[in-house]
């Protein structure tokens, strides 16, 4: 993982004042047997008024292929550079995805929500597979997504 | 150069490329089963009706998806739990699975990655660009072998494995080049090395924020076939904001989901349409006839593997290791190679031992090394020059013609010119008539006439050597053995004898057939399989040479027959008409698939002199379907060599022998064959309009003469004998 630069990520989206605050989280996302190729992963962060303000990870090497992260890519126009430097390989069916991130506190209980878009080739697209908003109380709860996600869950 | 980059590539990468056809082959029945699997939409329906028709049957629908097989695939949400099938256009219910079949994308993967992910993917990239360099190189061999692009279809002679491949070849190779390039473009594609990522229209600012305008109301949903449908998403239920998207063979837009307005559009890209294209072209997803086509072609692949190792083995085995090589600037004499397949290598060993033994220094190396300022010592040169297809330069010998007419002035050291081919090609040997003409031309001194070797005769090859060594004034005497096939043991069991009265003894053997092991016979190997024209080896009795006769049965008939003229002084002709019934002889057999009567209905014109008649007589005892056949047979003297004389009337009664012209040349009158072929002059020109077939055996001087006579009795109809000879229609078996 790289968390220096996933701050970055996410502080030039965000630019928000007195940002030395940050702490280390775990998310960890767990896939169900579905019965197909690895799955591309999305992992990004909407406002209170649901505005795309920056990309968390991104599972999925090819960029030909994000079209099919729906959301992400309506809301990024498929800009890789969102994703640059935060990319990792997709996901098998029934695997796991953990990535730790160093991400600012006051990300937290201010109305921010944590997206989640999923593709398989050949299967259907699964846009806000996993729909959270990121608070404190709020972590190490479990939530299933809609298609292909088993549980998800983020640890700080 | 050509040939090596056929070789190292089809070698190397065998096994990559295998694989990748094979699993191609077993993909490409997919789409056409999906076609023809999949419930297609009704003429006229629009993607509105449709969609109306699926939302009816599933309220959560999320996404319609149609495939370019024309499968309509839905994905819905029924009460949190996800669903999908394969919908019937007619009703909008869904009909069958849609997950993905295990074994397509096991198959998928093994075809694009090997399961090993991009390094996979780049691995199978190169088998791809192995394949793409075969597909070329192979191409280029077949024209340089059949004379020119006109002739890509012309009729292959020469051993199996080489001709299975060329056949297979020549048909495939569109094909390969199709499916290779086309996944090199895919490559490029994944690796986001071309400009083709789908252009997605910015999400509209303004939307009208009303919902539930009916879908079977939308006016581009109306305006769409479903036959250009790719897929429409539905917005996100209860979210107002957001809108349906739909993607068509056109492009991609956003519907409003209050109002049913056209909010945002936009076209695919160029390089979208060609990719989608080459997709198509390389999956025939869309396209499932070109799919099994190519998938088709692509099976041949494994089967030009293996026949392109035999041939790869083959030529290895026929060219030995030259043991004590002198370097070319100390050895007496230059024997230089001019070798495609590698045989002429063997009898440039042969030579090369033979002068080592009568104390020369000789240096042997292919004729492309060409270079007469390194031969200090040299006093003569060698060439021993096999031609390659029609006329060309053999593969070590490129470049020597080249090389000889940049020379200022020829060398001082004598040249002997050998040509190796086959007489039934219509270039014989002609490579080797080009080199000793531009040597000619240039003032090269010549150590001996040209001569030539007919289909590596050893016989052939042992009188040159003596002309040599006469030339040379040392007793050389050349043993070459072409490696011996195995041998059988053959038992006489009857003999005719023939012209024992004038003093011309000659006869027609027949053995019993030899007892072949299960091996032979499930492979058709040695004398499991044979039919007349085909050649019998014998190795006569205190000599290593064997003799080729042509054979005058078939395995059908039950026998090996074969008819021999006893020659004055000749080693193995006067043991073979010296054998009783129970004597033996040990044979080979050497397959000659050039001079076989065929299975077509097309007339057969044979023509032969004395044993010559061996194997014509043998189609005619074969030709059970009374297909037209025209003999023409000379003979010395009627009652000498009258051979078959007996069994004549009998086939001409049965039906196997339409006509018989016969030309005794021993009498008052001499009468050639020749002479009674241009006798028959009009019924012959109008035998070969009709597509009838010459096959000629017998001595060289009759052969010559029946080419002479042939020719003028084409000429009026516009045909020559080497017109016949490129279309297959005229072929010789000469001695």
């Amino acid at each position: 993982m790289k968390p220096l630069l996933a701050t970055l990520a996410l502080t030039t989206a965000l630019t928000l004042p007195g940002l030395a605050m940050a702490r280390p989280v775990t998310f960890t996302t767990t896939l169900n047997n579905y019965g197909g190729d690895g799955a591309y992963l999305a992992l990004y962060v909407t406002d209170a008024s649901g505005t795309y303000v920056g990309s968390l990870w991104m599972a999925g090497g090819k960029s030909k292929y994000y079209t099919h992260l729906t959301d992400w890519h309506r809301a990024t126009g498929g800009d890789t550079g969102q994703v640059n430097g935060i990319t990792g390989a997709s996901v098998g069916a029934g695997r796991s995805l953990e990535i730790t991130l160093d991400l600012a506190d006051a990300l937290f209980d201010a109305g921010y929500t944590l997206h989640i878009d999923a593709a398989v080739e050949d299967m259907r697209d699964s846009p806000n597979e996993v729909t959270v908003p990121l608070t404190a109380s709020g972590a190490g709860a479990t939530v299933p997504g809609r298609r292909y996600i088993a549980s998800f869950k983020y640890d700080m | 150069m050509i040939r090596s980059l056929h070789r190292w590539p089809g070698l190397v990468a065998l096994a990559l490329v295998t694989i990748l056809c094979l699993s191609g082959a077993a993909l490409s029945v997919f789409p056409a089963a999906e076609r023809i699997a999949a419930p297609q939409a009704e003429a006229g329906l629009t993607v509105a009706t449709l969609a109306d028709r699926i939302e009816a049957a599933y309220p959560g629908v999320e996404q319609i998806r149609r495939s370019p097989s024309g499968r309509i695939t839905a994905y819905w949400f029924d009460e949190g739990r996800p669903g999908a099938a394969v919908i019937d256009p007619a009703t909008g219910q869904g009909v069958a699975s849609a997950d993905p079949n295990q074994f397509q994308r096991w198959l998928t993967n093994l075809h694009r990655s090997l399961f090993l992910g991009d390094g996979g993917r780049i691995a199978m990239a190169v088998g791809a660009v192995a394949m793409l360099v075969l597909s070329i190189s192979g191409a280029l061999l077949v024209v340089r072998r059949v004379g020119g692009w006109r002739h890509w279809g012309a009729p292959l002679r020469g051993p199996l494995a080489g001709r299975l491949h060329v056949e297979i070849a020549r048909i495939a190779v569109i094909g390969l080049v199709l499916s290779s390039t086309t996944a090199l473009w895919m490559t490029a594609s994944t690796f986001d090395l071309l400009p083709d990522g789908g252009a997605i229209p910015a999400m509209p600012a303004e939307v009208s924020g009303e919902t539930g305008f009916a879908l079977e109301q939308m006016a581009t949903l109306l305006q769409t076939p479903v036959t250009e449908l790719r897929e429409l998403s539905f917005p996100y239920p209860g979210d107002a904001t957001d809108v349906f998207s739909l993607k068509t063979d056109r492009g991609t837009g956003y519907l409003d989901q209050g109002t049913g307005a056209l909010l945002a559009w936009a076209d695919l890209t160029g390089w979208q349409r060609v990719s989608e294209t080459i997709y198509m072209l390389h999956t025939g997803q869309g396209a499932a006839t070109l799919g099994l086509v190519l998938g088709l072609m692509a099976l041949g692949v494994p089967a030009m593997g293996v026949t392109g190792v035999l041939i790869w083995l083959a030529g290895r085995r026929g060219r030995p290791r030259i043991r004590g090589n002198q370097p070319a600037g100390r050895a007496e004499t230059i024997l230089l190679v001019g070798s495609e397949g590698g045989s002429t290598w063997g009898f440039a060993a042969t030579l090369h031992a033979a002068l080592t033994a009568a104390g020369q220094g000789v240096h042997v190396g292919p004729m492309s090394g060409f270079a007469p300022e390194r031969y200090a010592r040299a006093e003569r040169i060698i060439l021993l020059a096999a031609t390659y297809g029609d006329g060309a330069a053999p593969a070590s010998a490129k470049g020597f013609l080249d090389r000889l007419s940049a020379l200022e002035r020829a060398p001082d050291m004598p040249l002997a010119v050998l040509g190796f081919g086959d007489r039934s090609f219509p270039a014989y040997c002609a490579f080797a008539r080009d080199v000793a003409a531009a040597a000619q031309a240039k003032g090269w001194p010549a150590l001996l006439p040209l001569d030539t070797i007919d289909r590596q005769s050893p016989q052939d090859f042992a009188r040159w050597g003596r002309a040599l060594g006469e030339a040379l004034g040392i007793s050389l005497e050349l043993s070459h053995q072409p490696v011996l096939p195995k041998t059988a043991t053959l038992t006489l069991v009857s003999r005719r004898d023939y012209g024992a009265e004038v003093q011309a003894g000659a006869a027609i053997l027949r053995f019993a057939l030899p007892r072949a092991s299960l091996w032979q016979r499930l492979t058709g190997a040695g004398f499991a399989r044979f039919s007349a024209g085909d050649l019998i080896g014998i190795v006569p009795r205190g000599s290593a040479l064997p003799r080729l006769y042509s054979l005058a049965s078939a395995r059908r008939d039950g026998f090996v027959e074969i008819v021999v003229k006893k020659h004055a002084g000749g080693l193995c002709s006067g043991q073979l008409t010296a054998l009783e019934p129970g004597d033996r002889v040990t044979a080979f057999l050497r397959r000659n698939p050039g001079f076989h009567a065929g299975g077509g209905r097309a007339p057969l014109i044979l023509i032969g002199a004395g044993t010559g008649i061996g194997p014509l007589a043998g189609f005619i005892r074969s030709n059970a379907r009374r297909r037209p056949v025209h003999l023409f047979f000379g003979m010395r003297h009627a009652d000498s060599d009258f051979f078959y004389g007996e069994e004549m009337p009998g086939w001409q009664a049965e039906g196997r022998l339409t006509r018989l012209v016969t030309a005794v040349s021993r009498g008052a009158r001499p009468h050639y064959v020749q002479d009674a072929l241009r006798g028959e002059a009009t019924e012959v020109a109008r035998l070969l309009r009709n597509g009838a077939r010459v096959m000629v055996c017998g001595g060289r001087d009759m052969a010559a003469g029946v080419a002479d006579a042939l020719a003028e009795i084409l000429a009026p109809v516009g045909l020559t004998p080497a017109v016949l000879k490129a279309e297959g229609r005229y072929v010789e078996d000469v001695y």
